[in-house]
């Protein structure tokens, strides 16, 4: 009930964010956004199943790059088809990815999945006709719900209509994670996590599970990658760079991955803390690799993990 | 028969694990296997229910070949397990370690937008299984909370949520004192009846519960089969006795 009404008062504040609070910082709530979806679909690998991705900015980098090659080279505009086709396109290239993967686990998965982040960065940034190397490729203004939107001033754009559109976008694609956490799917997930063996001898296919849960965080990860350019209006292979797949690990650590929107928290955190450390420092990784040792040290429940030591820990009555 | 293995044999390497083992189980039959440790007790629970591959030799389950299809299919077709070793989910509760079982059961691992919580044939199917291991009250602790007899009684709870045709216990006794071994004995035999197993295999040390529960024992010594016979036979059987049982302990001689 309490997380109900915190919920309530979150999702408020983030719709009045607009209305009150500076352009700058409004423009910033859009790659949160974009990266709570994308962190959405990792946790369900991550907490859920207990598979450490390093290699999930290849997604990313699927939907961001969907996204430009639609609005330059065909004259799909609509954010909806963008997002769809971006969708399509992750849970291929995870399919194909995946099935290689989930056979392995532990640290024998994450770095089988950084091999394949690293294959298709070098894609990108190789195949120049395609992708336009490492200048990257420019993505239009898309229209959304099939308005044109292409009149508006450009911060007016992105802090108004499309503000407004990647948070009903987090807010459908939290619904449908949830419902996928709290469902048989999920408790069996869980149990593969936990102990695979004892899992495999209750009837369940492990690797048939795991391939599921990749492809679906493949999904997410595309349709927030889409989500990305059009604030910059332009994608390139950092995006999927394996530095990148690191950051969305450490985000989800930074939150908690135990709690079902901890690595949403962390993504806000890490996207506002590294805007004010970049501004102060320029070695901001610095900054950020000593608080990734604090939080694995002192906190592994992340943020998340020291809200729910303040108070009892409530056993899940599923 | 429901299960029946010929000429098993396994290899570690150069190690001879299993030299050759047959066996046959038939409907309504308790067997416990019985030996010293190392004679092959759990590479042959291993090998039947799939989690390891024979070097040579071959296993039937309700006349079909389930050589190495693996224990999820064995599963499917009404093979259930528990571990020597507690196998349990930790951060699972007990309810949610049961549902887990009958999800498989009824095949609803794949509905990844139904509430789990709303899944009344599921949650009733647990329910059911805790209630009948006496785990009901302790539906909402976390296996990992669990004392070291419950998590035991978990493992085996869930494998008999599978409602399986025949079931192996690895074990079900070991790590548990002995006041308590008889009462989880009774209820392991409550429990086969209510969801009418038609087979047990039972690998256990204590003698007193062989001897109280099998309709026959299989006795194993270094891989191979020393002895295959009723209770009262296999403590007639000096060899067996002397190899097998008397070493183990002074308690049960030999009548």
């Amino acid at each position: 009930m309490r997380g109900r009404a915190v919920l309530a008062l979150v999702a408020l504040a983030v719709l009045l964010v607009p209305l009150v609070a500076p352009a700058y910082h409004v423009l910033l709530m859009l790659p949160f956004m974009a990266y709570a979806v994308v962190l959405l679909g990792l946790n369900l690998l991550f907490g859920s199943a207990g598979l450490v991705s390093f290699g999930h900015a290849l997604f990313i980098g699927v939907g961001a790059y969907t996204g430009a090659v639609l609005t330059t080279h065909t004259p799909v505009r609509s954010l909806e088809v963008i997002l769809l086709a971006a969708a399509l396109l992750g849970v291929v290239a995870a399919a194909l990815v995946g099935a290689l993967c989930v056979r392995y686990v532990k640290i024998y998965f994450g770095m089988l999945t950084l091999a394949f982040g690293m294959v298709f960065y070098t894609f990108l940034l190789k195949f120049y006709r395609l992708t336009g190397g490492d200048e990257g490729m420019r993505v239009l203004r898309p229209s959304l719900l099939g308005q044109s939107l292409d009149a508006m001033p450009k911060t007016e754009y992105l802090a108004g209509p499309y503000y407004y559109y990647s948070f009903a976008v987090l807010v459908v694609a939290a619904c449908v994670m949830w419902r996928i956490v709290h469902s048989p799917f999920g408790l069996c997930l869980r149990t593969i996590r936990d102990n695979p063996a004892k899992a495999e001898a209750l009837g369940l296919g492990v690797t048939r599970y795991r391939w599921y849960a990749f492809v679906i965080s493949g999904a997410y990860a595309a349709v927030g990658g889409a989500l990305l350019g059009p604030p910059t209006g332009n994608v390139d292979p950092t995006l999927a760079y394996w530095t990148q797949s690191g950051n969305i690990v450490f985000m989800t650590l930074l939150g908690g991955f135990a709690s079902f929107f901890g690595p949403v928290l962390g993504a806000f955190v890490f996207i506002f803390l590294q805007d004010t450390v970049m501004s102060v420092v320029t070695y901001w990784r610095l900054i950020f690799g000593a608080i990734l040792a604090v939080i694995v040290i002192f906190a592994p429940g992340g943020l998340m993990g020291l809200f729910a030591r303040a108070r009892p820990a409530e056993v899940s009555r599923a | 028969m429901i299960l029946e293995a010929r000429e098993l044999t396994k290899f570690y390497g150069d190690f001879c694990a299993l030299a050759g083992v047959s066996l046959a189980v038939d409907e309504g039959e308790c067997v416990s296997i019985i030996g010293p440790n190392g004679a092959g007790k759990s590479t042959l629970i291993n090998v039947l229910t799939g989690a390891l591959r024979p070097t040579s030799g071959s296993v039937r389950f309700k006349e079909r070949d389930v050589h190495g299809i693996g224990p999820v299919a064995l599963v499917r077709l009404g093979m259930a397990r528990s571990f020597q070793l507690v196998h349990i989910f930790p951060d699972l509760t007990v309810l949610e370690t049961l549902q887990a079982a009958v999800i498989s059961r009824l095949g609803r691992g794949t509905r990844l937008f139904a509430a789990l919580a709303n899944d009344r044939a599921v949650r009733e199917g647990a329910l059911e299984v805790a209630e009948l291991f006496g785990l009901a009250d302790k539906r909402y602790t976390l296996a990992r909370h669990l004392p070291q007899g419950d998590k035991k009684l978990l493992d085996v709870a869930s494998a008999f949520a599978l409602r399986p045709e025949i079931i192996l216990l690895d074990e079900p006794t070991s790590g548990i004192s002995t006041a308590d071994k008889a009462s989880i004995m009774e209820t392991l035999v409550t429990a086969s009846r209510r969801i009418g197993l038609r087979a047990i295999i039972l690998v256990e040390h204590d003698m007193d519960i062989v001897f109280g529960y099998s309709d026959r024992i299989i006795a194993l010594h270094q891989g191979k089969v020393l002895a295959d016979a009723p209770p009262a036979r296999i403590k007639a059987d000096r060899q067996v006795v002397d190899t097998v049982i008397g070493r183990r302990r002074g308690d049960v001689a030999p009548c």
